[in-house]
């Protein structure tokens, strides 16, 4: 396939020139070699002025920042706490980030804001991982969309305007969908259907897709989609919440084969993807794959069967009352497989999981529920 | 924990965790393992050490990634042995003709419910030796059918796709193959025993996975269930590919009629080329295997004595 010529050109933004005490003192100042591996050649391109760092800690400056939005998620923060030992880590979230590593520089912004390009302007950005999706069911469509394609968007605009070299999308193999005619195992070139049944997904389709176009259209950033299934751990979600509950609902007659991935896993695989070098799209695979009923006897829980539209039925009141966080159009997941292959990742990314089934399972129930 | 005064009745009423499983999974059991003994009884074959026989594929945590679950197929396998040997009183000719290795079986559809299948699978397992675990690829929408849906990739069945396949072939294992599909199994007994089009797919997936193909001529299945009719409105309410009309129904004959089975394997073809080659050159390849199983089940047809002899 053919790439498209690039749609933006590199834009030449005026910066600051750095004075020459400065450039004496970020040579002379240890060079910790991150997971880029580069480390000295731009130190005289863009060395951000002092008056801007704010970090008390800040790294060696030459070394360029990882910015990383979405940081104040659980895996947000696992990401920030292994990344800043190598890298210098900025954080953009709304939330407030208030036990963090002290040489992380945080944000609390709106993404769409202005202070997002000054982010871009005043700091040396040499990539960014985007793990801020909004996920929540309760908000409002019209909320979602804003939040998840807008602030994209922005983001992917001043990342080809400052031509920042890497950029690691968190996508989700969600986003294929389960579908009865599914194969066992889909490949990064499967269609994502995923929105097809569940409109809740179509802004994290619309993501993935917004991030291949940037893929093709700005060719000198090395762009990265990984597509994990579902992350599960202490992290706060569908899968894990489902995992956690005593008594989980499963669908009479149907027991499809699911697979789970450690959170640390998928910031291995984020550590990975941000090699320079590295780009396109990733499934991310756990430890081994085997039906819903084991994995919910395995990890404790009871399963209570119902008949689909009877399921389907009471989730849908349930929700309407707030007594319940699963909308009724997750119950495919439960009927039908979407699974991924992750040999692409393998070969290319150099990942394997290494925490076990059974790691997996005893941390996702460190967080159990206890309703009593 | 009781909750005391509570409001809602029975608040604080816990179910008693059971030891290990519950009774009727322990009763389920039980009864399946004296299945499983009186077939092998009845057989004369050690269904267990089959079962034990085969190579399977696990994955990390010791599953097969597509579901083949032993436990269930032994089971299934005392039950469809004894429609084999007993019911249909099988006779097979030529299975020493499968290669080891990764084989596409290809035959004829017939029937109305995919006994041939099972019939196939199970020459594959008690006859063949060392036993092979043959893997079928099944329509999309049991995918939707409740219990099927489970039941199916504990067999060890696939929901039908190319990429299915492909990984399956890769692995080497054996797949079993209807070209005809739905087209084939549905006939109406006017039309016993004349194969209807076969599908390209299956020519294409042995050139690109360079696996061969055995046909496989499969006689005594279209007198199982005859069908006189198609009624196609409720097969589109029911989303069924056909509903066929069988006149045993409405004698109240739900089992299929013993008809006795024949299944005859021949020669494995190795077709080389292009796997993305134009439609006419694959349907050559896909005429000669057709037309070797028409010869195949003309012969068979021939040389049979009666359809319960």
């Amino acid at each position: 396939m053919q790439q498209p010529e690039p749609s933006r050109r590199r834009k030449l933004t005026p910066r600051k020139l750095p004075q020459a005490a400065e450039i004496e003192a970020s040579v002379r100042a240890p060079v910790a070699r991150g997971v880029f591996g580069r480390s000295g050649d731009v130190a005289v391109d863009r060395t951000p002025s002092p008056t801007t760092t704010t970090g008390v800690h800040p790294k060696p400056a030459l070394e360029g920042a990882v910015l990383v939005t979405g940081v104040c998620g659980r895996l947000g923060k696992l990401l920030a706490r292994e990344l800043h030992r190598t890298d210098r880590v900025v954080g953009v979230d709304r939330r407030s980030f208030s036990d963090r590593p002290k040489d992380i520089v945080h944000h609390q912004v709106d993404m769409r804001r202005k202070k997002m390009k000054d982010i871009f302007r005043g700091r040396h950005i040499r990539a960014v991982v985007h793990l801020g999706v909004l996920h929540d069911r309760r908000r409002s469509d019209r909320d979602r969309h804003a939040w998840n394609i807008v602030a994209f968007q922005k983001l992917l605009d001043y990342m080809s305007q400052y031509s920042v070299p890497k950029l690691v999308v968190l996508s989700g193999a969600n986003v294929y969908g389960p579908q009865p005619n599914n194969p066992q195992f889909l490949t990064e070139d499967a269609p994502l259907l995923g929105a097809q049944h569940f409109g809740g997904m179509r802004d994290l389709v619309e993501l993935d897709m917004l991030a291949q176009s940037f893929f093709w259209k700005n060719p000198d950033t090395d762009t990265v989609i990984l597509r994990p299934c579902h992350i599960v751990g202490r992290v706060h979600n569908a899968a894990s919440n489902y995992l956690r509950l005593d008594r989980p609902i499963m669908v009479m007659g149907f027991d499809p084969m699911m697979q789970i991935v450690h959170e640390k896993d998928v910031v291995h695989a984020i550590q990975l993807a941000l090699r320079p070098g590295v780009r396109g799209i990733f499934n991310i695979r756990g430890p081994g794959e085997m039906p819903l009923s084991h994995m919910v006897r395995r990890v404790g829980g009871r399963p209570r069967t119902i008949p689909s539209p009877l399921a389907r039925m009471a989730l849908d009141q349930l929700w309407k009352l707030r007594l319940s966080s699963f909308p009724s159009e997750e119950l495919d997941h439960l009927r039908y497989v979407c699974m991924v292959d992750d040999a692409r990742a393998r070969a290319e990314l150099g990942y394997a999981p290494s925490h076990s089934i059974d790691r997996v399972l005893r941390d996702v129930r460190r967080l159990r529920y206890r309703l009593s | 924990m009781a909750q005391r005064g509570s409001i809602v009745p029975f608040a604080g009423w816990r179910r008693p965790r059971l030891l290990g499983e519950s009774p009727l999974r322990q009763v389920a059991r039980s009864v399946g393992d004296r299945v499983v003994r009186f077939a092998e009884d009845v057989i004369g074959q050690d269904i267990d050490a089959r079962i034990a026989g085969i190579k399977t594929y696990p994955n990390e945590v010791g599953q097969d990634p597509f579901g083949f679950d032993p436990d269930t197929s032994r089971y299934a396998l005392a039950l469809a042995a004894l429609l084999h040997r007993r019911y249909f009183r099988t006779q097979v000719y030529g299975i020493e003709r499968v290669p080891s290795g990764r084989v596409l079986i290809v035959a004829n559809h017939s029937g109305q419910l995919p006994l041939d299948a099972v019939m196939i699978a199970c020459a594959l397992m008690l006859d063949a030796d060392p036993p092979r675990f043959p893997r079928s690829m099944v329509e999309t929408w049991t995918a939707e059918l409740p219990f099927i849906s489970t039941l199916y990739p504990r067999l060890g069945q696939v929901v039908g796709s190319p990429e299915n396949a492909r990984r399956l072939l890769r692995q080497e294992e054996s797949l079993i193959v209807f070209p005809e599909g739905a087209r084939g199994i549905s006939k109406t007994y006017d039309q016993r025993y004349q194969l209807t089009d076969f599908g390209l797919g299956f020519v294409r997936l042995a050139i690109e996975t360079s696996a061969p193909i055995v046909p496989v001529a499969v006689i005594g299945g279209e007198e199982q269930y005859p069908s006189i009719g198609d009624f196609k409105p409720l097969a589109r309410l029911l989303r069924m590919p056909a509903f066929p009309v069988m006149p045993q129904m409405f004698f109240g004959m739900v089992a299929p009629l013993p008809t006795k089975y024949r299944l005859y394997f021949g020669e494995p073809f190795r077709f080389e080329g292009d796997a993305d080659d134009d439609d006419s050159a694959i349907e050559e390849k896909v005429w000669l295997v057709k037309s070797t199983i028409q010869s195949m089940v003309n012969r068979g047809l021939r040389e049979r004595k009666g359809v319960f002899l």
